[in-house]
C-alpha cells in the first residue's frame, strides 16, 4: 500500500516540471514585448533595452527557464504583474480560497443532485421517472455554465431580487454561481451514475442478493451502488478540474474576486504572467487534488489494494 | 454479381447502424436539428432577413417583434440574423477542433497503443502532463498565446483535447492487439500501417464515433465560451459566445440579447449530445440490454 502511495507521489514530480515547461513555453512564445507593456508606447529604445536586461528577456530559453523555476519552487515566487507591479504569487494566495470554494461547493452539489437522479433513471427503467430523468440530466450536460449563470441572475438577482448579483460574502453569494456550475457537471454524473449502475444491477450477485430475499432497498443501496461507485468516483475526481475552469468563468459573471477574475482581467490587459502565474497555480492543485483521489482509490477498493499487497505481480493494466 | 455481394457486405454495418439509430427518437430528432442547423447556416445570406452588421439605428434594444423575431441588440443589429451567420463560426470551431484533436490524438494513441513498450510509455507521460492541466484551462492558455480569432480559437481547443481521444484509441488499440485476426494478418506479412490501419482501426473506431459527436457539441461550448471571457472570436463578428459577451452588461433591461444566443448553444450541443447517445446504442446494442 505504501509502495502505491510512494509511487503515486514520484509520478507527481514529472508531472509538475512538465507542466511548469508547458506554462513557461507559453510564456515565451508570447508575442509583444513586456518592456513595451510596462513602460508604455512613449519609452525610447535604450529604456526598452535597459528594462529588458533587467528582467532578463536577452537570456536564452534555458537560462530564464532555470530562473523560472527556481523562482517559483524555491522562493514560491510566480513574478510580477506587468501592469501595476504587485507580486502574482500573494495575490493569488489570496484569491484562490474563494475560487476553490465555489468548485467544491459546486462539485458536492453536483454529487447531491445527480446521484440520486441517476439512481432513480437506474431502478425505474424505461418508465416516465427515467426519461424525465434522462432529459433533465441531458439538458444539464448540453447549458453552457456560464450562460446558465447569466439567466440565473437575471431571474433571481435582477427581477426577483432574492438573491445578490454579484460579490461575495455570506452563503447567499455562493448560491447563483455554484448552481450554474453545479448543473452540468450533475448531468454528467446522473448519466454516469444510470449507466453504472445499470450495468452492476445485471449481475448475479444482485440476483443472489434479491433471491435471498433481501429487502430492495439494501439491494440497490448497499449491493448494487457500492459497486457502481468506482467509475462515478473517478468522474467526480476529473469534475473537479471542470468545476474549477467553470467556477473561473463564473467568478467573471458573479464578480467573485477570485483566481477566474484575477485570470480574465490578466487576458483583457495582456498581462501574460498573471494569465500564465495562475494557470499554474491551478494545474498544480488540480493534480495535487487528483493525486488524493488517486490514493483515496486504492483504500476504497479492494482489487486496487489487492495489486499492490503482492508486489511481485504486475499486470498489464496498471502500466 | 461477385461485386455486388462485396458491396452488401461493405456497406452492411453502416447500414445496421443506421437502421438501429433511425429507431431512435430522440438521436433522429438531434440528427435533424443539427442538419437543420447545417443548413442554415451555410445558406445563411439567403435564409438571414438582415445582415449580420446592418444596423437599425431607429431599432437599437427592440423587444422580439415580427419585424426582428429575437429583437435587435445595443447598435440596431437584428439578433435572428445574427444567430444565424454565427452558426457558420460556432459550428466550424466545433467541427474543425474536433478534427484537429481526433487527428493527432488518435495517432498517439495507435502509435502507443500498437507498438507499445518505451513509445507508449513516452507517449502517456506526455499526455499526462498535459492531463494535469484541466482541458478548459488549458484552452484558455494556449489560446491566451496565440491570440484572438477563429483559427486561433480552433487550435486552442483541438490541442487541449487531445489526450481524451489518444488515452481512448490507445486502449482499443491494445485490446484487440492480442485477437486471432491480427495475428493472422502479421502472418501473412502485412506491413505494420496496413494492420494499424486495415485490421486495427476499423475494430477501434465505434466508440470515437460517439465521442466525436459530443466533442463537438463541448467543442461548440468552450469556444462560445473563450469569445465570453474575450479570448477566441472577438465581437463585433456573429458568434454565439461573442453575442452573449457583448449583450451581458444590457441583462437587466434587455434579456432578449443573452437569452437566444445562449438557447442556440444549449439545442445545437443538446442536438449533438443527443445524436451521441443514440450513436452509442446504435453502436454497441449490447449496452442496451
Amino acid at each position: 500500500m505504501l509502495r502505491y502511495v510512494l509511487k503515486r507521489i514520484l509520478m507527481f514530480i514529472p508531472i509538475i516540471l512538465g507542466v511548469t515547461i508547458f506554462v513557461f513555453t507559453l510564456l515565451y512564445f508570447t508575442p509583444g514585448d513586456p518592456a513595451q507593456v510596462i513602460l508604455g508606447s512613449d519609452a525610447t529604445e535604450e529604456e526598452l533595452e535597459a528594462c529588458r536586461e533587467e528582467l532578463g528577456l536577452n537570456d536564452s530559453y534555458l537560462e530564464r527557464f532555470a530562473r523560472y523555476c527556481s523562482d517559483v519552487f524555491l522562493h514560491g515566487n510566480l513574478g510580477e504583474s506587468y501592469i501595476n507591479g504587485r507580486s502574482i504569487s500573494e495575490e493569488v494566495a489570496s484569491r484562490m480560497p474563494k475560487t476553490f470554494t465555489v468548485a467544491l461547493v459546486s462539485v458536492i452539489l453536483a454529487v447531491c443532485i445527480g446521484m440520486p437522479l441517476g439512481i432513480i433513471s437506474a431502478t425505474n427503467q424505461y418508465t416516465w421517472k427515467d426519461n424525465t430523468a434522462i432529459v433533465l440530466a441531458l439538458l444539464g450536460v448540453s447549458m453552457p455554465g456560464f450562460w446558465v449563470g447569466l439567466m440565473l441572475s437575471l431571474v433571481f438577482a435582477l427581477k426577483l431580487g432574492l438573491l445578490p448579483p454579484s460579490g461575495w460574502g455570506g452563503i447567499e453569494y455562493l448560491i447563483l454561481p455554484c448552481v450554474s456550475i453545479a448543473l452540468s457537471g450533475a448531468g454528467s454524473i446522473a448519466r454516469q451514475t444510470r449507466s453504472s449502475m445499470l450495468e452492476v444491477i445485471r449481475q448475479d450477485y444482485i440476483t443472489t442478493a434479491r433471491a435471498k430475499g433481501q429487502t430492495e432497498r439494501k439491494v440497490i443501496y448497499v449491493h448494487a451502488l457500492r459497486n457502481a461507485l468506482i467509475p462515478i468516483v473517478t468522474q467526480v475526481g476529473t469534475m473537479l478540474g471542470i468545476q474549477l475552469s467553470g467556477a473561473i468563468v463564473a467568478e467573471s459573471i458573479f464578480s467573485i474576486p477570485g483566481i477566474g477574475t484575477y485570470m480574465v482581467s490578466g487576458i483583457k490587459n495582456r498581462d501574460y504572467p498573471v494569465v500564465q502565474g495562475s494557470v499554474l497555480v491551478v494545474a498544480i492543485i488540480f493534480s495535487i487534488v487528483m493525486l488524493l483521489v488517486d490514493v483515496a482509490y486504492a483504500f476504497v477498493d479492494p482489487r486496487i489494494k489487492a495489486q499492490y499487497a503482492a508486489p511481485k505481480k504486475r499486470t498489464a493494466k496498471e502500466a | 454479381m461477385a461485386t455486388e455481394r462485396k458491396k452488401a457486405k461493405k456497406n452492411s454495418r453502416f447500414w445496421e447502424v443506421m437502421r438501429r439509430l433511425r429507431k431512435n427518437r430522440l438521436a433522429m430528432a438531434g440528427l435533424v436539428f443539427l442538419l437543420l442547423m447545417i443548413l442554415i447556416s451555410i445558406f445563411a445570406p439567403l435564409i438571414a432577413p438582415y445582415g449580420y452588421e446592418t444596423q437599425d439605428l431607429y431599432n437599437m434594444f427592440a423587444l422580439p417583434s415580427a419585424e426582428h423575431p429575437f429583437g435587435t441588440d445595443n447598435l440596431g443589429r437584428d439578433i435572428f440574423s445574427r444567430i444565424i451567420y454565427g452558426g457558420r463560426a460556432s459550428l466550424t470551431i466545433g467541427f474543425a477542433s474536433v478534427a484537429v484533436s481526433a487527428v493527432f490524438g488518435m495517432t498517439l494513441g495507435a502509435i502507443a497503443g500498437y507498438y507499445g513498450g518505451k513509445v507508449d510509455m513516452v507517449i502517456m507521460r506526455v499526455l499526462d502532463v498535459f492531463q494535469a492541466v484541466p482541458a478548459i484551462l488549458m484552452s484558455i492558455a494556449i489560446s491566451a498565446t496565440l491570440g484572438p480569432g477563429l483559427v486561433n480559437a480552433i487550435l486552442a481547443i483541438g490541442l487541449s483535447t487531445i489526450p481524451g481521444y489518444s488515452r481512448m484509441t490507445r486502449a482499443s488499440f491494445m485490446s484487440v492487439q492480442g485477437m486471432e485476426y491480427i495475428e493472422a494478418a502479421r502472418a501473412i506479412h502485412c506491413g505494420d500501417r496496413r494492420i494499424m490501419l486495415k485490421h486495427v482501426l476499423p475494430n477501434a473506431v465505434s466508440p470515437m464515433i460517439v465521442q466525436m459527436t459530443m466533442g463537438v457539441g463541448s467543442c461548440i461550448s468552450v469556444a462560445a465560451m473563450l469569445s465570453f471571457i474575450g479570448l477566441g472570436v472577438q465581437p463585433p463578428s456573429p458568434e454565439w459566445g461573442a453575442m452573449l459577451s457583448a449583450g451581458r452588461n444590457y441583462i437587466r433591461d434587455y434579456w432578449h440579447i443573452v437569452l437566444f444566443p445562449g438557447l442556440a448553444i444549449m439545442l445545437t450541443v443538446l442536438s449533438l449530445n443527443m445524436l451521441g447517445d443514440g450513436l452509442r446504442d446504435a453502436l454497441d446494442p449490447r449496452l442496451k440490454n
